[in-house]
């Protein structure tokens, strides 16, 4: 059984509009240490921005976010990333002037410490730091068996190799979360299965918590320890999948029935 | 063939993060240096100089500046003009209240002056974005241009309005003023844009640019990974002052050695946006080769045309530098967006199989 | 003590003391502000209508005007160089179309920004080659322009309003009304507005770019004359409008890059704040503040409204 000291992350009532725009209304949930939580629904529904509010993006009008134990109600991004929240996009927000190699070390940029001044010789203390991280970027390299395209600029990647970099950018941040927004989006059979390994990979490798949206059910239901469903900005079901692939609310709303 | 890099392999990380990680790129540097340092003082006149030479150096540095601004972080600036003037007006007032004090040291504190002014208008860089940007440094540069005219203090009230360079020495030997030989100042002007240039090197390689280019691409994305955008583009702004500023008093005290408000006007900082634009974004060599043919385009136009034996007057020959710069930044854009930097490395992409085409 | 008296107590002071040359002032200030907004109406209609910040609106208003002095000064009768310069603007739209956009559709905006960039270069040098370097005079009366001068005797002084000055506000008036309309309820209004939105989504509704552009770009070609002839008639026609075409950006600030009214409402601020700071303030600090003052202005504005009075609030969505 899991006690309170096994919660990540809490989200309570949290309430965001966009003028008159209802995103999300009164959502709770909680995420545990080292599952995978999926969130789903139909389009529309709140997850993007969900991931925002976490991420300190937006701001939500009503309720707060509890992070290893601290509340807070506005967190600005920087502060989320420096606490341990890593996060992929829906459409992919890598550094497209920058080579994959240069994308996943810009994923350090918070354990970079040398300071400017040795930045400007760079032989002595700032090259034995770009060296000690460019080690680290290998190993997510070569977890992610992305070594071929290391040095290509990711403009040029297709699209679900730069799914696997930007990946690979945010597990250089070393987090304690990872949110994954919609990361098989516009792959095939083959890329999800390669895709879902990864991410079962860094969640028993690396025991890293991580909160997925995603629209494939196969994947959700085989992946997720828990599942939250939203829809229009309102949960309509928490639980694990047995549960949620059962409740009929989430069948009238998004699952459907077989034929 | 002679690109090839078949055979270099690299045995450790420290070799891979290499700036120069080709060994024929090592040569080719060699080679540059070699030319600048030696084979330039054997060869050139005074002409090429005093007149090619040292100004080409100037605005290079500038243009670096500039692109570190422009082609790293993705600010537009439209006050270089300005900041060079900056660095030129507080070199004239330090050297001139404390003209015991080594002339260089003063060239490397103007810089640090112009740094100053340029975080200063960079500060509001931080609400507004784009275009918007652009007309605070717009602003920057008609209020400042105003400053150096209506400011007596700045020209220390000389009635003329200009500034003019008495003589510096540096190790017994002029470097500044009339008696000041073109060869040596060509010499400090290149020791000092080198060194400048390879501080730039670095600094774009490391973590610093990579976090420029993160915001210049995505600065969501690079926000959510922690970095922080206030303190990245100020240092962008500081950089490129800075840069700026050692130009412009470079310009003045070892160039024109003298100087006019007019000289760092609104034209001056739109050439120096053509330099960066024409040169390739995001690349420092593009910095030299946009500020090598900018700065050349109106020689070659000047005297091609006696050359071929026609004759056409001086004003004719800006207004054609006009139609051909206008003319050129077109190409480039529809051509090769990303400047003659781009082409080179092209260039060095056929090398690397010729004599085979592909 | 003395310096805040004189910053915020004296200005208001000498205004009350002499009513008429605050009204002075003030028109000087709303002409002004007119031949502004005309400015950045030109850049307005561009950059609505196909995305592009056009940098040479400035210098296409100072080449149409050359180009119809340059005509009258041959010889040529008023009416009939208007008629061809408007063709001339016609024939450098159809220029730019071909040249410019054409090569470049679907890039950044950057990109098409820097062009224009190059296209500034190209006719600055272009009109120098042509009609020389020399400042021009307008034929304002050939052109059925009214010269000379209405004087109130109000306020107990005088105020002096030149005609043409009454005749560029009203011209601007109509043009300005005209081109709101235009947008708002034609056909092709809708079709520029989309070509502004999205190059590759108005192709694929059968929109003709290339013909939406020639018409985008010869309208502001007009626009562009028809500010070249007001400021001309006031000031001769030369080069150095090209840098008072700067101006129009701070009004673009105020007024949004994008609104019609907007580009009004902010040349009339800026034309009028910079009179006034320039006559009751500009002493103070030795004069001649007219050349920033504007860009200060705009950039106070732009720390509190990013997005201008009138401009779209930009939402940024991951």
């Amino acid at each position: 059984m899991s006690g309170a000291d096994d919660i990540l992350l809490k989200v309570d009532n949290v309430s965001l509009s966009f003028g008159g725009v209802r995103a999300i209304t009164d959502v709770s949930f909680d995420i545990r240490k080292g599952e995978i939580r999926a969130i789903i629904g139909p389009n529309g529904a709140g997850k993007t921005s969900m991931l925002n509010v976490i991420n300190g993006f937006y701001h939500p009008q009503n309720g707060s976010i509890s992070f290893h134990g601290q509340t807070r109600a506005r967190m600005k991004p920087y502060e989320a990333a420096s606490q341990g929240i890593a996060r992929t996009f829906q459409n992919v927000a890598l550094f497209k002037g920058m080579s994959t190699l240069d994308n996943i070390l810009a994923g350090r940029a918070l354990k970079m410490k040398s300071s400017f001044f040795w930045q400007m010789f760079r032989h002595g203390p700032a090259l034995a730091e770009e060296i000690e991280h460019r080690k680290f970027c290998e190993e997510i390299i070569d977890f992610l068996e992305i070594e071929h395209i290391r040095k290509a600029p990711v403009g040029t990647l297709p699209y679900g190799l730069q799914k696997r970099v930007e990946l690979g950018r945010a597990l250089a941040m070393e987090p304690t979360l990872l949110l994954l927004d919609e990361p098989m989006a516009g792959m095939n059979l083959e890329e999800k299965q390669d895709m879902s390994r990864f991410i079962i990979d860094v969640n028993q490798h690396f025991g890293t918590t991580i909160a997925l949206i995603e629209h494939d059910i196969g994947v959700v239901m085989d992946l997720s320890d828990r599942i939250v469903v939203l829809e229009y900005g309102h949960k309509i079901a928490d639980g694990n999948p047995e549960e949620v692939k059962s409740d009929q609310k989430v069948i009238d709303a998004y699952l459907g029935v077989a034929h | 063939m002679f690109y090839r890099e078949v055979g270099q392999f690299k045995t450790s990380y420290a070799a891979d993060q290499a700036i120069f990680p080709i060994r024929q790129d090592r040569i080719g540097l060699a080679l540059i240096l070699a030319v600048a340092f030696i084979g330039i003082p054997l060869v050139g006149g005074e002409f090429m100089i005093a007149s090619v030479m040292i100004p080409f150096l100037v605005l290079a540095l500038a243009a670096i500046g500039l692109n570190i601004l422009i082609g790293y972080t993705g600010l537009i600036s439209l006050g270089t003009g300005a900041f060079m003037g900056v660095g030129a007006y507080a070199c004239y007032k330090l050297s001139t209240l404390f003209p015991q004090v080594n002339i260089i040291v003063w060239i490397i504190a103007s810089g640090l002056v112009s740094c100053a002014v340029g975080v200063l208008f960079g500060l509001p860089s931080l609400r507004i974005k784009g275009f918007y940007l652009a007309i605070a440094t717009l602003a920057a540069q008609f209020f400042l241009q105003w400053c150096f005219v209506r400011v007596g203090w700045l020209y220390n009230n000389n009635p003329s309005g200009a500034i003019e360079v008495p003589l510096h020495t540096l190790f017994g030997i002029p470097i500044t003023g009339a008696t000041a030989k073109p060869l040596t100042r060509y010499y400090v002007v290149l020791a000092i844009v080198v060194v400048m240039t390879w501080f730039a090197s670095n600094l774009v390689h490391g973590r610093i640019g990579r976090n420029w280019m993160a915001v210049r691409d995505m600065d969501i994305a690079a926000q959510l990974m922690g970095i922080r955008l206030l303190p990245a583009k100020l240092l962008a702004f500081a950089v490129s002052s800075f840069y700026a500023g050692v130009a412009g008093a470079l310009m003045v005290f070892l160039w024109l050695g003298a100087a006019e408000p007019e000289a760092f006007n609104i034209n001056e900082s739109f050439v120096l946006l053509f330099m960066v634009i024409i040169g390739g974004l995001g690349s420092l060599i593009g910095a030299f080769l946009g500020a090598a043919l900018i700065h050349i385009l109106p020689i070659i136009v000047r005297t091609t045309p006696g050359a071929l034996g026609l004759s056409i007057g001086s004003a004719t020959a800006e207004h054609l530098t006009y139609i051909i710069t206008g003319g050129l930044i077109l190409f480039f854009l529809i051509v090769e967006p990303h400047g003659l930097a781009r082409l080179w490395q092209i260039a060095k992409q056929k090398l690397r199989v010729w004599p085979f085409p592909y | 003590m003395g310096l805040l008296y004189q910053i915020f107590i004296d200005p208001f002071m000498q205004m009350g003391q002499a009513p008429d040359l605050l009204v002075q002032t003030l028109w000087e200030g709303l002409v002004g502000g007119v031949l502004y907004a005309l400015i950045a109406l030109g850049f307005v209609l561009i950059f609505k209508a196909s995305g592009v910040f056009n940098f040479a609106q400035g210098i296409m208003m100072v080449f149409a005007a050359l180009t119809l002095v340059g005509l009258y000064e041959k010889g040529v009768p008023a009416p009939l160089a208007l008629l061809l310069a408007i063709g001339v603007m016609y024939l450098l739209a159809l220029g730019v179309e071909r040249v410019v956009l054409r090569p470049l559709v679907n890039q950044p905006d950057i990109m098409l920004f820097m062009a224009t960039f190059g296209l500034t270069y190209i006719l600055i040098g272009a009109g120098q080659l042509v009609f020389g370097g020399d400042p021009k005079e307008m034929p304002v009366t050939a052109l059925g322009l009214p010269k000379g001068a209405i004087d109130l005797k109000i306020l107990g002084g005088l105020v002096s309003l030149q005609k043409i000055d009454i005749a560029a506000a009203i011209i601007a008036s109509i043009m300005v009304a005209g081109l709101a309309v235009f947008f708002q309820k034609t056909r092709i209004g809708r079709a520029l507005r989309a070509v502004a939105d999205d190059h590759q989504a108005a192709l694929s509704v059968g929109i003709s770019l290339n013909q939406i552009w020639v018409i985008v770009w010869f309208t502001a070609g007009i626009v562009a004359l028809a500010t070249g002839i007001m400021w001309g008639a006031r000031s001769d026609v030369s080069f150095a409008l090209q840098v008072i075409s700067l101006k129009a950006l701070p009004v673009l600030i105020l007024g949004g890059f994008t609104s019609v009214p907007g580009a009004i409402v902010g040349g009339l601020i800026i034309g009028i704040g910079e009179k006034l700071g320039e006559f009751y303030w500009g002493p103070l600090v030795g004069g001649g503040i007219e050349s920033w003052l504007a860009y200060a202005i705009a950039l106070a504005f732009l720390l509190f409204k990013p997005e201008g009075l009138f401009g779209e609030k930009i939402i940024e969505r991951i």
